[in-house]
């Protein structure tokens, strides 16, 4: 189904919006800058607010981590719990055993999940499809057995505590000062950021070739198995971050309960309702589902029978996610191929539409 | 065997739809409250257990027309069916564990253990084990009668192969599949009714870790495959017990996991799995 721009109705509530958010990007991008950092200063940014916006912002990021792998490559994981585990807890054994600042530790932390993910990759060779989705299932539960038993490094079911706060020349980052927040800001667009250069590089269309159809991405001389490991490597990096950066904000005291099959399923939930393959959707679907059980609290009980009633009419009547549509913006050469295909004669042309399809599960 | 009893739900319906179905450990506590709700209303142990298995096959029937069969349809994506059936076992768990139906805490069971303990030489077995066992051998003689011998079993298979040219053959694929559903859905009754015997407490959540072990004792023995679950929960009961022999207690929950990462890249279809050919 592969659109050319001149079949796209004109005057649709999708091209004209998008048309006009694109005709002013630059204030737009402003806006939301002005919005996200004036945040903390408004009579809004009560303690448990900052906390809620906090969290969507983590699960935002983590559900880009899962993005990659799931949205652009295709291969779904139900065991991201695992590497949120495994970096939160790299973070924390840095900090509190060896007295490593913060910073180092996230990002050391990002890199040793990313060795594990590159580990988890390897049989990614062998299997596909579910097979890939009940490893990573396996291997969340594993995670699990290895935090809770491994006494030692980990203390067990007590969890680690006393996890100090990240400190930057003299400034303690808090809840209450903003310092969490800002952090997870930053984060979070740099994970952004990351994403889309991903998505336009030549990974990235690689990654979204595999998912297409992964015998004709072979054919076409891309080496998928190198491609999935990548893939896998960059999400896990992105999730062991976020789980680093959750190992401060949860009071400095983290347990193995933290990172159950259950977290799993709420990050894989993140990525399908706001949108499978998109960056704006894994705000939207993060704020959804962390916002849902704040403001249904009256409901007691029956919040998370509706949140599963949510889940399923939400895949009856939008299976690519409350955000995933199709764009209508024509499909942007970057200068450089514009330079090369001029090199050759050829006026280049932005009238190209990419099509965006679900996950192979 | 416990697990092998819950593994051949998932076995079924993943054969037929390739689909993990996620919802199937909240109908195997669904199952387990169902006879708990009938024995206290003095139905007896064996026309409860009957009842909650018709309820429990009724009940995934019912997932399955309500929200999967309308995703068929349309061929939606599959990741958004397995989140579908997410949403249903939350939907499930959820409404047994509100104060007005059950609550959240943990109830007791009618015991299984019906004729007490018996001892052969220094060793002594509880009933409920040797029922359990009974039970479970008898309920897969009887799929796998159902499945090999009969009719219905025929169009299982025909679906499980190839469900565009099955429903060409003039079978109903949907009433296969819903079929199917029911048939999981009265197991995992049978399972949870059995399994809540021995250990004689339920909760609204028992089923999520033996589920995710039963699954993984699927996927052992081959998913999809009658026996193969069956030796898959074994495989993984024994090498549980054997774990908590020798490595300690500790190391018994995950045993599963860690033995299915091994067969799954030792052998990807599992120890008794046929291996799929992709055609372009």
């Amino acid at each position: 189904m592969k659109k050319n721009i001149g079949s796209i109705k004109k005057n649709g509530f999708l091209y004209v919006f998008e048309h006009f958010i694109d005709a002013y990007k630059p204030a737009f991008i402003l806006l939301v800058a002005v919005i996200a950092i004036a945040f903390p200063f408004t009579p809004l940014a009560s303690r448990s607010n900052q906390r809620i916006v906090t969290m969507i912002l983590l699960y935002a990021m983590l559900g880009m981590g899962l993005n990659v792998l799931t949205g652009y490559t295709g291969l779904v994981s139900l065991g991201h719990a695992g590497f949120y585990g495994i970096g939160a807890y790299c973070c924390a054994l840095l900090t509190t055993k060896l007295g490593w600042s913060f910073w180092p530790a996230l990002l050391v932390g990002g890199c040793f999940t990313a060795l594990v993910g590159f580990l988890l990759g390897l049989p990614t060779l062998r299997l596909s499809g579910t097979y890939l989705s009940i490893v990573t299932l396996g291997f969340c539960e594993i995670v699990q057995m290895i935090l809770k038993q491994w006494e030692s490094v980990t203390n067990g079911n007590y969890g680690i505590r006393n996890i100090p706060k990240p400190e930057l020349f003299g400034f303690e980052f808090k809840l209450q000062n903003g310092g969490f927040y800002f952090i997870i800001l930053v984060l979070v667009t740099l994970t952004a950021l990351a994403c889309m250069a991903i998505k336009k590089s030549k990974s990235g269309r690689a990654f979204l070739a595999i998912k297409d159809d992964e015998l004709a991405a072979t054919m076409m001389g891309i080496k998928t198995s190198r491609y999935k490991i990548l893939s896998f490597v960059i999400s896990a990096f992105i999730t062991g971050v976020a789980g680093g950066f959750y190992s401060v904000i949860n009071n400095g005291y983290i347990e193995p309960t933290n990172f159950v099959f259950n977290i799993s399923v709420l990050i894989i939930s993140v990525v399908v309702v706001g949108g499978l393959g998109t960056i704006r959707g894994m705000f939207f679907g993060a704020a959804l589902l962390q916002l849902f059980p704040q403001v249904f609290r009256f409901l007691n009980e029956w919040r998370f029978v509706i949140y599963g009633v949510l889940l399923v009419v939400m895949m009856q009547f939008r299976p690519q996610g409350a955000l995933g549509w199709q764009s209508t913006l024509p499909y942007k050469l970057s200068r450089r191929t514009r330079a090369t295909l001029k090199e050759h004669g050829i006026e280049p042309t932005d009238a190209i539409v990419v099509e965006e399809k679900g996950a192979q599960a | 065997m416990a697990y092998a009893l819950i593994a051949v739900g998932y076995s079924m319906v993943f054969g037929v739809l390739r689909l993990i179905n996620f919802s199937h450990s909240a109908v195997y506590a669904f199952g387990a409250y169902m006879v708990y709700f009938f024995v206290s209303l003095n139905f007896g142990l064996l026309p409860a257990v009957i009842i909650a298995v018709v309820l429990s096959g009724l009940l995934a029937l019912t997932i399955d027309k309500v929200a999967l069969e309308p995703l068929r349809k349309k061929k939606s994506i599959p990741i958004a069916t397995l989140i579908t059936t997410i949403g249903m076992s939350f939907i499930i768990q959820n409404v047994l564990s509100i104060e007005y139906v059950f609550g959240s805490e943990k109830r007791s069971f009618p015991s299984m253990n019906l004729f007490g303990n018996i001892s052969i030489g220094n060793i002594t077995i509880q009933s409920s084990q040797i029922i359990m066992l009974f039970v479970a051998v008898i309920l897969l003689l009887i799929l796998t009668f159902l499945v090999q011998k009969t009719k219905i079993g025929l169009a299982m298979r025909a679906t499980e192969q190839n469900t565009k040219a099955a429903n060409l053959m003039g079978i109903n694929v949907n009433f296969v599949i819903s079929f199917t559903f029911f048939i999981g859905g009265a197991c995992a009754a049978i399972a949870g009714a059995l399994i809540g015997g021995y250990y004689q407490v339920i909760s609204p959540t028992m089923g999520s870790t033996i589920g995710l072990k039963a699954f993984a004792a699927a996927v052992v023995g081959g998913i999809g495959i009658l026996h193969g679950s069956v030796v898959g929960g074994l495989v993984v009961g024994v090498a549980e017990c054997l774990a908590a022999q020798y490595l300690g207690s500790n190391v018994r929950d995950p045993m599963a996991f860690v033995i299915l990462i091994l067969i799954l890249i030792i052998k990807p279809t599992g120890l008794f799995g046929k291996k799929g050919v992709t055609k372009v």
